[in-house]
């Protein structure tokens, strides 16, 4: 019976072409898009940990409160005894200390007056003991004139901010900003080179300091505002992080001092873990959409399928076919189709999701505008789960359109189907 | 001669008891007249208290008239020798550690003096009251056993940094006691609380002060002035950009 119906099918060009093409096109973009999408949010999970969150992060329960203002006034101070301790008890984390602070920056002129101000970020982060956080910031490739620091009282400055203060390589500028007990505090630092993030938030006015010229600038000594934690492998591990955080916070931190840590996962913090979730609802509501799209083109092509064999079924209600037979006859070539449409759509997406897995896609354009932390080239990436969620919708769409179009089936009077076989 | 004395006591009471046809204007002008002098030297300690700690900042200061003032900070070692410099509506700042003099402007005003409840906004304000406000007494009470005047302060202009003031004049010695500092929107940013006031060179100064940020968290900062002398005579070149560097 299988064999008849498959036979049947492929015998009738009309019957397999459009949904064939239509199931293999959706799948296709969906296998691309969710590749992308999965990508994407790979790329702003590394960039976030990277520059904002590490998969972990330890703050004073002070600072966690006001997290998002990095309140740096509330950092850990000496703290370097503890983090000894936590590399002991954590030692598949990889640990980084980091102030980030806002500063004003003062560029002067021959005589030491103000030449001109403006407003930085700054990023304090271990640049002399080794080369890993130089590797996790990616400062070499951010370098665009200039050298990195290689000793105290040298920065980098971002490109923007560099060509708006008029500056030189080697000249010296002034960071004004407060320290840990909130007075004004200046140091001189001299710029060493100038870098591009590649996104806009970073790139509009940013310096990188050594972590020890800002702890003396800051009045914190052993201090740093935040301490990041990454996985060896440096992939996010979302529910090994949230044991982690859970026994460190049982270990160590203490609700009634507002300066002992306390440890948060990537997802605890600000709306990370909120925008994670977009994105895993989003491959859903993607799905359901795409669903629905092709359910009403394929319902629509079923339709003028199901008119032009309107002969067929009369035919087949005379030699005494059930309508229910008919109709299920209609869903198992659906089905037929939906799959070889879908198994098709899923060969070319993943072709073309390969080809942009290894070649990725220039998104240095969009992230100068926009200011969600990803990486200027973007590779997409594929995934069993990503396959299954777009083959998925390809067959139940295809299903869906025959089911509505062969629906008709059952509204149609015999009598009329025998007229219309006889004209 | 006890009773001659005792009657004149009673006579000069009785000429400054509280609210006797004395006009607003006429108590800022003596408010002023007390706060306000030619030139003026002063020892003061600052201490700020933040959440983590306490930290006591000790200055020497010089003044001439309303809009020339220098500052030179004296302790604790990591400030010391850090310098301000006033000159009408001009600030700067100079760093020993870094040789740089700074210009303080724009959204830099608005930042706390050495982490203190007072902004560089507030050390910019003109000492003179009634040059930036209009007044009117709202009503008597006693404040911490002193009776006084409360009085609404509008700003007269635009660039005043608080819009409007509520002060409590002491009636007798005309001097604020307490004072809640409005932005236009109506809320309340500062407030200045004096507890010690004593008679310096036959003027009533408030020697202890309390400024409290409304805006932050903490216990306000404590302002002490430890020694003060009115209307002596400060070389010119004090106020000048080259004393900073000196």
């Amino acid at each position: 019976m299988m064999q008849f119906l498959i036979k049947g099918v492929f015998r009738d060009r009309h019957r397999w072409l459009l949904p064939i093409i239509v199931a293999l096109a959706a799948v296709s973009i969906l296998v691309f898009t969710f590749s992308f999408l999965e990508g994407y949010k790979l790329s702003f999970e590394r960039q976030t940990s990277r520059f904002v969150s590490g998969h972990l992060k330890v703050v004073s329960r002070a600072y966690a409160e006001m997290l998002d203002m990095r309140p740096y006034d509330l950092a850990l101070l000496d703290i370097e005894a503890e983090l000894a301790e936590w590399q002991k008890r954590y030692p598949q984390l990889s640990w980084a200390q980091r102030i980030n602070f806002g500063a004003l920056i003062d560029i002067p002129d021959s005589r030491g007056d103000t030449r001109v101000q403006g407003e930085v970020i700054g990023f304090a982060i271990d640049l002399f003991q080794d080369d890993t956080e130089i590797r996790r910031m990616q400062l070499t490739e951010a370098l665009q004139s200039g050298r990195l620091p290689q000793k105290s009282g040298e920065i980098l400055i971002t490109n923007i901010a560099f060509e708006k203060l008029e500056l030189e390589l080697g000249d010296t500028v002034t960071l004004l900003g407060s320290t840990v007990f909130g007075a004004m505090t200046m140091q001189n630092f001299q710029v060493s080179g100038t870098i591009e993030f590649g996104t806009k938030s970073l790139d509009q006015g940013a310096v990188v300091a050594d972590i020890q010229d800002i702890r003396q600038m800051m009045d914190m000594p052993g201090g740093a505002g935040e301490i990041l934690a990454f996985f060896a492998n440096n992939e996010f591990q979302p529910k090994e992080a949230a044991r982690i955080s859970k026994d460190f916070n049982a270990r160590y931190s203490d609700p009634e001092d507002e300066f002992s840590p306390q440890m948060l996962s990537m997802l605890e913090q600000g709306n990370i873990g909120y925008l994670m979730q977009v994105f895993g609802l989003g491959m859903l509501w993607m799905s359901l959409g795409f669903i629905f799209v092709l359910g009403i083109v394929l319902w629509n092509s079923g339709l003028i399928s199901g008119i032009r064999r309107y002969g067929e079924f009369g035919l087949r209600l005379a030699i005494g076919e059930s309508k229910r037979q008919v109709y299920f006859s209609l869903l198992v070539e659906a089905l037929f189709t939906g799959v070889v449409g879908s198994l098709l759509g899923v060969l070319l997406g993943t072709a073309v999701s390969l080809y942009f897995n290894r070649y990725g896609m220039d998104m240095s354009l969009y992230n100068q505008s926009g200011n969600v932390l990803t990486e200027n080239m973007l590779y997409a990436k594929l995934n069993p789960i990503t396959l299954l969620w777009s083959f998925i919708p390809g067959v139940l769409s295809t299903l869906v359109g025959a089911a509505l179009a062969g629906a008709a089936i059952f509204k149609r009077q015999t009598s009329q189907l025998f007229k219309e076989l006889e004209t | 001669m006890k009773m001659r004395y005792l009657m004149l006591a009673l006579l000069l009471s009785i000429g400054s008891l509280p609210g006797q046809s004395i006009s607003a204007e006429e108590i800022l002008n003596k408010v002023d007249a007390n706060m306000i002098s030619k030139s003026g030297k002063s020892t003061t300690r600052m201490v700020v208290h933040s959440r983590r700690a306490s930290r006591t900042i000790e200055s020497i200061n010089y003044s001439l008239g309303d809009s020339k003032f220098y500052s030179e900070y004296t302790s604790p070692p990591r400030d010391k020798g850090t310098k301000m410099l006033k000159l009408d509506s001009d600030l700067w700042i100079f760093d020993p550690n870094t040789d740089r003099t700074i210009q303080i402007s724009g959204n830099m005003l608005k930042q706390s003096v050495m982490g203190s409840d007072l902004s560089y906004e507030d050390f910019m304000e003109e000492g003179s009251l009634t040059e930036d406000y209009s007044a009117k007494i709202i009503e008597s009470i006693t404040h911490e056993g002193r009776a006084c005047w409360v009085m609404e302060l509008t700003a007269l202009r635009d660039d005043v940094s608080y819009q409007k003031r509520r002060i409590y004049i002491d009636k007798e010695r005309f001097v604020s006691l307490y004072e809640e500092w409005f932005a236009k929107s109506g809320k309340l940013l500062k407030t200045v609380s004096a507890s010690e006031v004593k008679r310096i060179s036959g003027r009533w100064y408030p020697t202890k002060i309390l400024f409290k940020d409304e805006l932050k968290q903490g216990q306000g900062t404590e302002y002490y002035i430890d020694s003060i002398e009115f209307d002596i005579t400060i070389p010119p070149h004090t106020f000048s950009k080259a004393m900073l560097k000196k």
